[in-house]
């Protein structure tokens, strides 16, 4: 009895100190790859080529999925606003929505899956077949020329996705608002453009899109530079990136909303 | 894949999520009616301002013709002081009325403001003399209730 206390114990004790320890090598990690961030931005194209992959190539998952949620907040708000009499405020509430909370963390989460995973996989398969052995072996810095670019590359490509996401939602919201129900043209933008504010809305947003990027990113490459060399290894961090960084954007977003808005509508 | 081919699509991507945020900006967020046009600084003093925000719309005749730029208290006079840019091109008499109203039922609440008859037309840092204070609902009611009450009073007196 007293001695599977202690086992419990020594389990729960060795199980927190390894997340710290894990914990500690990301925060280093990170302040690594700025440290090393120097050939990213002398040597561009690097950075260029992991945007390719990292945010032209999710352009098409974004693009058609920030239209969909786009239209379907339109028939959504459409039908409870047109309980209360102001089917016209639907402008409002496809781009107030859009642009504070959808835009940055469903563009993150689509981001998470798709381009996150990707460099996890990318990385820990570079470390499972040596890769990055053979580049410290040649004295090239596997940071600098491997890590990094992809790291900024994320950074870049996020909060371009989101506001492309948020652009084609209100697109899609026109659509099915003014197009396919009827509300107003005239009242649609109009109200819209009367209570979206530039800076308290949109450049949050943009600050929000650009944490969900740094969140993102640090932790797909984090993963796949820790990942065990082994198939099984890189897969499980594959998993992992989608999980914490969907779980880390759903909490962030939940921080910022509550620094960004709480405040700033009181007044 | 050609490196010119990767850096034509890339090209393309930052450009058309800056046209994003651009469209963001000017279409949905209207930065280009932040104009930075000519205005001049007019105060009015009011009893109640209700729920008067700063940015709230001046609209006289309907049209939207200057923002709200400041709501303060007034120590001495215990009333609250707003202050509103005007745009320069839209010139008003110097005795034009400011009141508070609301758009629709329940919407937000902005500043009409009436033109008057003077000559002389307002400029910067003038004040307006004749306002009217926000309707507030409570007190509406209440004056309601009171009215009847008295008038069931009269009513029963009479007989």
């Amino acid at each position: 009895m007293l001695a599977g206390l202690r086992q419990g114990l020594a389990d729960l004790g060795s199980g927190a100190t390894a997340k710290l320890l894990r914990l500690g090598f990301a925060a280093r990690f990170f302040v690594a790859i700025l440290l090393h961030s120097g050939t990213a931005f002398r040597r561009f194209g690097l950075t260029i080529r992991e945007i390719y992959f990292a945010g032209v190539l999710s352009m098409v998952i974004i693009l058609v999925s920030g239209l969909f949620v786009g239209m379907v907040l339109g028939l959504q708000g459409f039908e409870t606003l047109q309980r209360y009499g102001s089917g016209d405020a639907l402008g409002v509430l496809v781009a107030l929505s859009l642009v504070r909370e959808l835009g940055p963390v469903i563009a993150g989460l689509l981001f998470a899956s798709r381009a996150g995973s990707a460099i996890t996989a990318e990385i820990g398969l570079m470390k499972a077949t040596e890769q990055i052995a053979a580049m410290e072996m040649m004295a090239v810095d596997p940071i600098a020329r491997v890590v990094a670019p992809r790291f900024w590359a994320g950074v870049i490509s996020m909060p371009l996705l989101a506001a492309l996401f948020s652009a084609l939602g209100i697109f899609g919201g026109y659509l099915v608002g003014v197009k396919l129900i009827g509300v107003d043209e005239g009242a649609f933008w109009s109200q819209m453009q009367a209570s979206v504010d530039v800076r308290n809305d949109i450049l949050n947003g943009v600050i929000k899109s650009l944490v969900f990027g740094v969140a993102v990113t640090w932790i797909a490459v984090f993963e796949g530079y820790d990942a065990p060399p082994t198939a099984e290894g890189v897969s499980g961090a594959t998993t992992r990136t989608v999980v914490t960084s969907s779980l880390a954007i759903l909490a962030l977003d939940f921080v910022l909303t509550a620094l960004m808005f709480t405040g700033g509508n009181a007044k | 894949m050609k490196r010119s081919i990767i850096d034509i699509w890339v090209g393309t991507f930052v450009a058309v999520g800056f046209g994003g945020l651009l469209f963001l900006a000017l279409k949905v967020g209207n930065l280009a009616s932040f104009s930075t046009a000519e205005t001049y600084q007019v105060q009015a003093k009011f009893a109640n301002i209700g729920g008067l925000k700063v940015r709230a719309p001046i609209k006289s005749a309907g049209v939207v013709v200057g923002r709200v730029s400041n709501v303060t208290f007034d120590n001495e006079s215990y009333e609250a002081l707003v202050t509103f840019n005007v745009d320069a091109q839209y010139r008003f008499p110097r005795d034009t009325s400011a009141k508070i109203l609301t758009s629709g039922l329940l919407g937000e609440q902005y500043v009409g403001l009436e033109a008057g008859g003077d000559g002389v037309m307002l400029k910067q840092g003038d004040r307006l003399r004749l306002t009217q204070s926000a309707v507030v609902l409570e007190n509406l009611i209440s004056q309601f209730l009171f009215n009847k009450a008295a008038e069931g009073k009269d009513s029963k007196d009479g007989k």
